[in-house]
Parts: C-alpha cells; sequence; structure tokens
C-alpha cells in the first residue's frame, strides 16, 4: 500500500555519501539503494519520514523532517494548542500499541 | 495490596517497579512476585545477580495480550528496564535490547527459546519500540544510560548490540559507538525472523527490513480501534436519539423509540462497520488520501442501507431525513479513516497534513449541513 507520495519532505544530498549503507539497513520502505558505492532514493515516494536514515547518517547527507502520519495526533495537538506533533502518553492512542 | 508510587513527573507507577521514570533506582523482580511470573530464578555475574526470564508464554501473559489489545489496563503492564537473562548466557552472549512494553518484551524472549543471551530493556514508558524511538524514549540517550546503569561493559565481554531495525528512528548507531563503544547492529523488522537472523550469522535478507501491513496486521488493530471510537459514539447516538423525540408536535417518547432509535442505529451502525470493515478494506478502498477511502466508503453503506431500507422499511420519516443520512454517514466515515492513518505503517506526517488540510473543512460542512437537515427533517415532513 502507498500514500500520498508528492508530499513526502526528504532530501539526500549524494555528494556528502560515503556509501557506508546505513539508510538502507535502517529504512523499513526501500526508500534507498546502493549503485555505484553510493546511496541513491530509489523510491522516494515510498518514505514515511520515520527519519531512521537521516538519525543513522553520520555524514549528514539525508534531510526529513521527521514526524507521525497521525491524524489523531495532528488533530489533538491542534487542539490543545501545541507547537510539536506526536503520539501522546495517551494509554488510548492506537498507534503506540 | 500497596499503593501506587507518585512520581515527581506526576505519572504513577506500580510500587514494584519503583519510581524508574524519574531515574530513582528500581526495585530488583522477584520471581515470586505475582507480576512476575515470567521471571525463573537468576544468573550470577560480576555486576551481581541478572534476573532470568522464561522463553515460553504461559497463560497469563496470553490474557495480558488479549487485555492489552482490547485497550484494558495496559499502562500498568510494564516491565522494569534494566538487564535480563536468557538461558545460561556468558560474556560473550549476544544481548538484544528491547522496550519495556511487555507486548514487545514476550515476544522477543519467545523468540529466544533455546538460546542464552542478554536483554536490555530500555523504559520507553511501556510503548512499543517504533513509537517510542519515535518519541525519542527508545533511542540514543536511553541506551547509553541503560548501558551505564546495568554495568553491560562489566557483563559482557564482547561490544555488539542488536537492536530492533525500527528502533533506529530514536537509536543512532555512530553516536552510540561513538559514546560507548558498542557496535549497534540492526536486526529485523520482526522478531519472528530473529532465530533466522541469528541462525545465517545475523544477516538480515531484505524481505526481513520492509515493513507490511497485512490484513493480520490490520485485523489486531480493530479491537483498539473500536474501544477508542466507542465512548463518543455512544454519547452520539444517545444525543441523537433524544433528538429524535423533537417534532412539529412537540416533543414525545414514542418519536424517540421510532425516529430517534433509528437515527442512532444509522449512526452507531455505520461507527461500528466502519471501524471494522475500513481497516479490513483498506487496499482495495479507491484513493491514496484515508478520508477518500473513508468517503467511498461511507457511500457503498448509503447505497446498502437504502436498498434495504426500501424493504424493510428502515428509513422512516422525512425525505429530508434520508439525504441528512447521505451526507453524515460518508462524512463520518472519512472521518474515522482519516484518523486511522496513525494505526498503519506507511503514512507521513505531511502527506497526513496536506489531506488534513482538504480534507477537515469539507468534513466539518458536511457535519453541519447533514446535522441541519436531519434536525431540520423533524419538523418538515415532506416526501414518503
Amino acid at each position: 500500500m502507498r500514500y500520498i507520495e508528492s508530499a513526502v519532505n526528504l532530501e539526500f544530498d549524494r555528494s556528502l555519501c560515503n556509501g557506508c549503507g546505513m539508510c538502507t539497513v535502517v529504512c523499513p520502505h526501500a526508500v534507498f539503494r546502493l549503485e555505484d558505492k553510493r546511496a541513491v532514493m530509489a523510491d522516494k515516494g515510498a518514505c514515511m519520514e520515520c527519519g531512521a536514515c537521516a538519525k543513522n547518517c553520520a555524514q549528514k547527507a539525508i534531510k526529513v523532517r521527521a514526524g507521525v502520519g497521525c491524524a489523531a495526533a495532528v488533530l489533538s495537538s491542534f487542539l490543545k494548542k501545541k507547537t510539536s506533533i506526536e503520539c501522546g502518553d495517551d494509554p488510548d492512542s492506537p498507534c503506540c500499541g | 495490596m500497596t499503593k501506587p508510587v507518585e512520581c515527581s513527573s506526576g505519572k504513577t507507577t506500580p510500587p514494584e517497579f519503583g519510581c524508574s521514570c524519574c531515574g530513582a533506582p528500581q526495585k530488583q523482580p522477584v520471581s515470586n512476585s505475582r507480576n512476575f511470573h515470567w521471571i525463573d530464578g537468576s544468573v550470577k555475574t560480576q555486576s551481581g545477580e541478572i534476573p532470568k526470564v522464561k522463553t515460553s508464554l504461559n497463560f497469563r501473559d496470553r490474557v495480558g495480550t488479549i487485555k492489552t489489545r482490547w485497550g484494558i489496563g495496559r499502562m500498568r503492564y510494564l516491565v522494569p528496564p534494566g538487564l535480563y537473562a536468557v538461558g545460561g548466557p556468558a560474556p560473550e552472549s549476544p544481548v538484544f535490547v528491547s522496550a519495556n512494553y511487555k507486548l514487545s518484551f514476550d515476544l522477543l524472549r519467545k523468540q529466544l527459546a533455546n538460546r542464552n543471551g542478554w536483554i536490555l530493556v530500555l523504559d520507553t514508558k511501556g510503548i512499543n519500540v517504533w513509537c517510542a524511538a519515535g518519541k525519542g524514549t527508545f533511542g540514543t540517550g536511553e541506551l547509553l544510560r541503560r548501558i551505564k546503569l546495568t554495568h553491560l561493559d562489566n557483563i559482557v565481554s564482547h561490544r555488539r548490540l542488536i537492536v530492533p531495525q525500527l528502533g533506529a528512528t530514536g537509536v543512532s548507531a555512530f553516536k552510540v559507538q561513538k559514546a560507548s563503544g558498542f557496535r549497534v547492529i540492526f536486526g529485523p523488522v520482526r522478531v519472528k525472523d530473529l532465530p533466522a537472523f541469528l541462525d545465517s550469522d545475523m544477516k538480515v535478507v531484505p524481505e526481513m527490513r520492509l515493513v507490511r501491513f497485512d490484513l493480520k496486521d490490520r485485523l489486531v488493530l480493530v479491537p483498539i480501534e473500536l474501544m477508542i471510537g466507542l465512548k463518543y459514539m455512544l454519547l452520539g447516538s444517545f444525543l441523537i436519539a433524544l433528538l429524535g423525540g423533537f417534532s412539529s408536535n412537540g416533543y414525545s417518547f414514542t418519536n424517540v423509540l421510532s425516529t430517534g432509535l433509528t437515527g442512532a442505529s444509522v449512526f452507531f451502525g455505520s461507527f461500528l462497520s466502519g471501524t471494522i470493515l475500513g481497516p479490513l478494506l483498506l487496499p482495495v478502498l479507491p484513493g491514496r488520501a484515508f478520508s477518500i477511502k473513508g468517503a467511498v466508503l461511507g457511500i457503498f453503506f448509503v447505497l446498502v442501507l437504502f436498498l434495504s431500507a426500501s424493504h424493510i422499511n428502515l428509513v422512516s420519516g422525512s425525505l429530508l431525513q434520508m439525504i441528512s443520512f447521505a451526507i453524515i454517514i460518508p462524512t463520518l466515515l472519512s472521518f474515522i479513516l482519516m484518523n486511522f492513518t496513525g494505526s498503519t505503517t506507511f503514512t507521513s506526517l505531511s502527506g497526513v497534513l496536506r489531506e488534513m488540510r482538504r480534507a477537515v473543512p469539507i468534513q466539518l460542512t458536511a457535519a453541519v449541513i447533514g446535522f441541519i437537515l436531519w434536525f431540520g427533517g423533524l419538523f418538515i415532513n415532506i416526501g414518503r
């Protein structure tokens, strides 16, 4: 299953890549692939913006505004006038189950 | 029963955990304690005794899993953070990092049957690995802290940690290595692939790296989705039934039972069938935006309702009310499915924001129009 692909914010600067391959290891949607000893964004549209790749890129070649793709979290942060959108510690929250 | 401990953060935890959330020393679980039936003695190490866990799940574990899936008492169902032994581990045995959500922990120890190893449980406040990683509680900082607190470097001779791949959202492998000397090896996404991973010299085949969202994955989410919506939907249905008592002749209880109850059951029925069928039919519903998928499912329900209503006379009352059902049902399902985005494994925040900017104003407008038509229909009787 795929989601709204054109909205994805994920940037990759190949010139900074040292080909360690960590992004290909951590990505749960196979967005990155190694080609000629460096990573390429093979399937940007599959990105869910979890941020694992950027967090594990020692070269800082990947940029993504990571977050949870959760409408309930967006609504509750909007209603509570919070600036950040994240899953609550709410035990009712289904995404944290 | 001892009273729960009040932590400085305002959160209460069961007494046997101590105040783990505020960093105070936690009490070591004792094997005879009722809540620690999954502990089976201990293993002596250089840094003291380490509790040993059972690798088979018993009846109480299974009941706990079912209760958790239905949202009953899940926040009281935590594993105290710290180090645990599996089998008869040696200093060379592998270290597995886990969350202190009992479901995650249970799945891990079950897969480690007949193996030796160590489980390092992080304090994720009872939240599973992936969600906790997104929040940062399953993260670099907590991992480093837990390594230090448990004196892991004295207990094991190697410097390797096996972390579930989905933990990578919170754990920066290069930072962990720099700060502690421990090398993070990201294991498979699903814990059931762990035995294959361990038997193949820690090789992960590409398939083990991908999250999925199969029918079974969606099915297990249905109970908790139902439980979350239930109280709002019961309240909504109750109000609809009460309002149904109004008519041009004043207020009558007979109308509550006829028009009111019809409206309430249409509303509640849409919630029930949408919450169950929405997740199950997700891949076949058209559109990428969940709000559209929900609306389509709603239109389908409206057709079913109207077709059956012509036979069983379910839709009594005015034409206006029938039109209002045709508006309210797709709107409600659009909203329900939109809220399911957070439970899936593939939606991005950017996508959700884009979808909501368009969908929420339409949903609000439609809900208001639908309600006005329904309520107005109680007083004006045209058609039928």
